[in-house]
């Protein structure tokens, strides 16, 4: 008698089926669509409809002799200005969180606070942070009230104020969910290892660089990527915050409210252009991270 | 290898998934043309769906409307006595939301089943022209409804009508109400500084622009504000240029001297210490506090509506406020009413309109009810000097309607183009920037043209006057 072979990968491509469904539907045509009006001139004037039209690479001509570089440059300065402190602040919480000796007590409590400004959203905490740090707002109430200041500080008239606003906002928001992920990855390095470097006499600064961080880079790695795309798309809390218009001269308008400025008119060959590049920027940046961050694979 | 190949195309695909989000996805959500609550009957008689960005025109259909016979529940839906529904279909105006979801709708109209054709859409004076345009025609005239402008309508202000009318004169929208902007002041203020609250003599402290700027200083000697900002001017000079910012035809943006004079006057006034320091811009908390009891700011520049949704708001109690003659005449704001082209309720929208907007009964009740200067020449002159029936205890039993009525005979409304709200959305924060000291000048002049290119990527260029 035969065994007959059950083959179950069947039912795994079966199951991943309606992912891939839905993906293609609704994110890969619609992808291929962005793509292709990038090179039409396609949009709106009130509600006459102009185009397509077939331009070739007009808009991407167009979009470089614009200031999207500029716009690209304070993306970054806002993504770098959140980002340094919520992954040296999460690193910090981490290591402290899962190390058998400090002893914390709550850790669950803590877990949960540092996590919970990620569940406002994210508008919401901007107009938050827009209405606390107004001119007549209760921080400069409270400053001048302890006598810090004599004269009300205008945050949001200030680039330095601004940035750092948006900045702030973006690091409280993420800085939980990164402790909690690399506190993860923290634990997942096998106990033994920790314990035969203290038998050897390691401190706890050294266990940390050469231990704990180098076991942890792909984890990192994963960090800075998703990190990276997240912030080449900032949008809601620069845009609430400034109100659209990346005020005080346009220092805080990011990429994407380039792009959703472009949209206001329907603008769509020219914001296909400007998702092209941004996918663009953000594949090379990923691509660079993950080479920088896994070095042997070349060996390999 | 190739399991390394497959993780990574299915990395790749998902990160492409998640910035195909941000680029194609904007434009495409459906509107939703039913106006929700009980629609479930819809399958006869007729149904009448009105696009509209508040509760403004609900709440005065509702009040005047002579077939209205109950409102459902949750006043999302009104039944007629004919069995005629009107479904309300209310998105916020901000940031473009309403223009964006009647736009879909409008340009669904074609295709949509009677029951989802829109039928009737309100439009504010900012953005009017761009619905009333003879080409695209989706507005109906007028005309075509059966009401004739000129006996019809014939006692509502000629600006209103003007306003309502395409490029060749064909009006396409009416309004029931009117917004001639007055100075509204404080009271209490006005006794320490001046010794007195009377509107008239405050009136000659602030009939035009050199005296008010004399009062500012008055003002300023005892530690107060004329206005809380530069940007409550701004109307008053935009209301006055002689030219659209873009004529018909042309894509060149041309900034008219007029808005120049308002830059360099706020800058000297702002330099003289007669605006309130902590406050910059409208609509925001700032500007919010200076309409409180305890602020410093004397006045501010509004229209019936912005006593009647701003400073209350903002300053319930009674009799605190007075208003009095503006340094110029101007009008904000304003709702319009348009039929949408494609309707199947025609003989409605014109009952709706008329009388809405031209009965003068109606229009007086809306008056007295909701404290709006309606569209009627003859009834608002009387008002004017009916003290009994329309002076405010809000303001401290002033009767408003005396400075409104005059004041709307004498608005010049500046042509209108459909890149307005734009035009003066982004010149005021180009020169906002420049006004609080961020950016100099030219900057100024150099932000401000970016911006409107980008917005409306039919321009081409922006003219300054020599």
């Amino acid at each position: 008698m035969k065994h007959k072979k059950v083959n179950y990968s069947k039912w795994g491509y079966i199951f991943i089926l309606p992912f891939f469904v839905c993906f293609f539907i609704f994110s890969f045509i619609p992808l291929l669509d962005t793509i292709r009006y990038s090179f039409y001139e396609y949009y709106r004037s009130g509600l006459k409809e102009i185009g397509p039209t077939f331009i070739g690479l007009e808009n991407y001509k167009s979009l470089l002799q614009s200031d999207m570089l500029k716009y690209a440059a304070n993306t970054f300065i806002l993504w770098i200005i959140g980002f340094i402190p919520q992954i040296v602040i999460a690193l910090l919480l981490a290591s402290w969180f899962v190390d058998a000796r400090m002893k914390i007590r709550g850790k669950q409590f803590f877990k949960v606070v540092i996590y919970l400004p990620n569940l406002i959203m994210a508008s919401a905490f901007a107009m938050l942070f827009f209405a606390i740090f107004a001119k007549t707002g209760p921080i400069n109430g409270i400053l001048e009230s302890i006598g810090v200041i004599q004269k009300p500080i205008d945050f949001m008239r200030t680039t330095l104020g601004t940035r750092s606003l948006i900045g702030i906002m973006n690091f409280l928001m993420w800085f939980g969910n990164t402790t909690i992920m690399l506190m993860a990855a923290i634990m997942g390095i096998s106990p033994d290892i920790f314990e035969a470097s203290e038998l050897d006499g390691c401190n706890s600064r050294q266990r940390f660089f050469r231990i704990t961080l180098p076991l942890i880079r792909p984890i990192l790695a994963y960090t800075l990527i998703t990190s990276i795309i997240g912030g080449l798309q900032m949008y809601d809390v620069p845009q609430i915050l400034t109100n659209g218009q990346g005020s005080p001269d346009r220092t805080s308008m990011t990429l994407i409210m380039f792009l959703n400025s472009h949209l206001k008119s329907r603008n769509y060959g020219m914001a296909g252009a400007l998702s092209v590049y941004l996918f663009i920027v953000s594949a090379i940046l990923c691509f660079i991270v993950y080479r920088m961050l896994n070095p042997k694979e070349e060996s390999r | 290898m190739k399991k390394r190949l497959v993780s990574a195309f299915l990395v790749a695909a998902m990160a492409m998934g998640t910035l195909a989000g941000c680029g194609g996805g904007n434009g495409g959500s459906d509107s939703d043309t039913q106006g929700g609550g009980s629609a479930s009957s819809s399958d006869e008689g007729k149904i009448i769906n009105i696009y509209c960005f508040n509760d403004e025109l609900k709440t005065r259909v509702n009040a005047v409307y002579s077939k209205v016979d109950k409102v459902s529940d949750d006043g999302s839906t009104t039944y007629l006595t004919d069995g005629t529904e009107i479904h309300w279909v209310q998105n916020p105006n901000q940031d473009g939301v309403y223009q964006q979801k009647l736009d879909e709708a409008l340009g669904n109209q074609a295709t949509a089943s009677d029951d989802d054709k829109v039928d009737m859409f309100v439009a504010e004076v900012d953005y009017i022209t761009k619905y009333t345009d003879a080409e695209i025609d989706v507005a109906i005239p007028l005309e075509e409804l059966g009401i004739n402008p000129d006996t019809d309508l014939a006692d509502q202000y000629e600006f209103t009508k003007t306003i309502g009318s395409d490029i060749n004169g064909v009006q396409r929208a009416t309004t029931w109400q009117c917004c001639p902007g007055l100075l509204v002041y404080r009271r209490d203020i006005a006794q320490d500084v001046f010794g007195t609250d009377d509107p008239e003599a405050i009136g000659e402290k602030t009939k035009d622009w050199d005296t008010l700027a004399a009062t500012a200083e008055e003002l300023k000697a005892k530690g107060y504000y004329v206005l809380s900002s530069y940007a409550d001017t701004f109307r008053l000079y935009s209301n006055a240029i002689p030219e659209a910012w873009v004529s018909s035809g042309s894509t060149t943006v041309r900034v008219d001297q007029k808005l120049l004079d308002w830059v360099n006057d706020s800058k000297e006034w702002l330099d003289a210490g007669y605006f309130d320091p902590s406050v910059s811009g409208q609509w925001n908390s700032d500007w919010y506090t200076a309409m409180a009891p305890e602020s410093k700011v004397f006045s501010f520049l509004f229209p019936a509506w912005g006593i009647d949704t701003q400073i209350k708001e903002n300053c319930p109690d009674e009799g605190l406020w007075g208003v009095t003659t503006p340094p110029q005449t101007f009008n904000w704001g304003g709702t319009f009413v348009l039929g949408a082209r494609g309707s199947d309720d025609e003989e409605h929208i014109k009952e709706i309109m008329l009388e809405l907007t031209a009965d003068s009964d109606n229009l007086v009740k809306i008056s007295q009810d909701y404290l709006d200067f309606t569209n009627t020449v003859t009834e608002m002159d009387k008002a004017a000097e009916d003290d009994a029936n329309f002076s405010s205890s809000y303001l401290g039993g002033q009767n408003p309607f005396a400075y409104y009525a005059p004041a709307a005979k004498e608005v010049k409304m500046a042509p209108l183009s459909t890149y307005d709200q734009g035009c003066v959305e982004l010149f005021q924060n180009a020169f906002g920037d420049y006004l609080q000291g961020t950016i100099d000048y030219d900057k100024a002049k150099e932000n401000f043209e970016t911006a409107i290119l980008e917005r409306y990527p039919d321009l081409t260029d922006v003219q300054w006057p020599e």
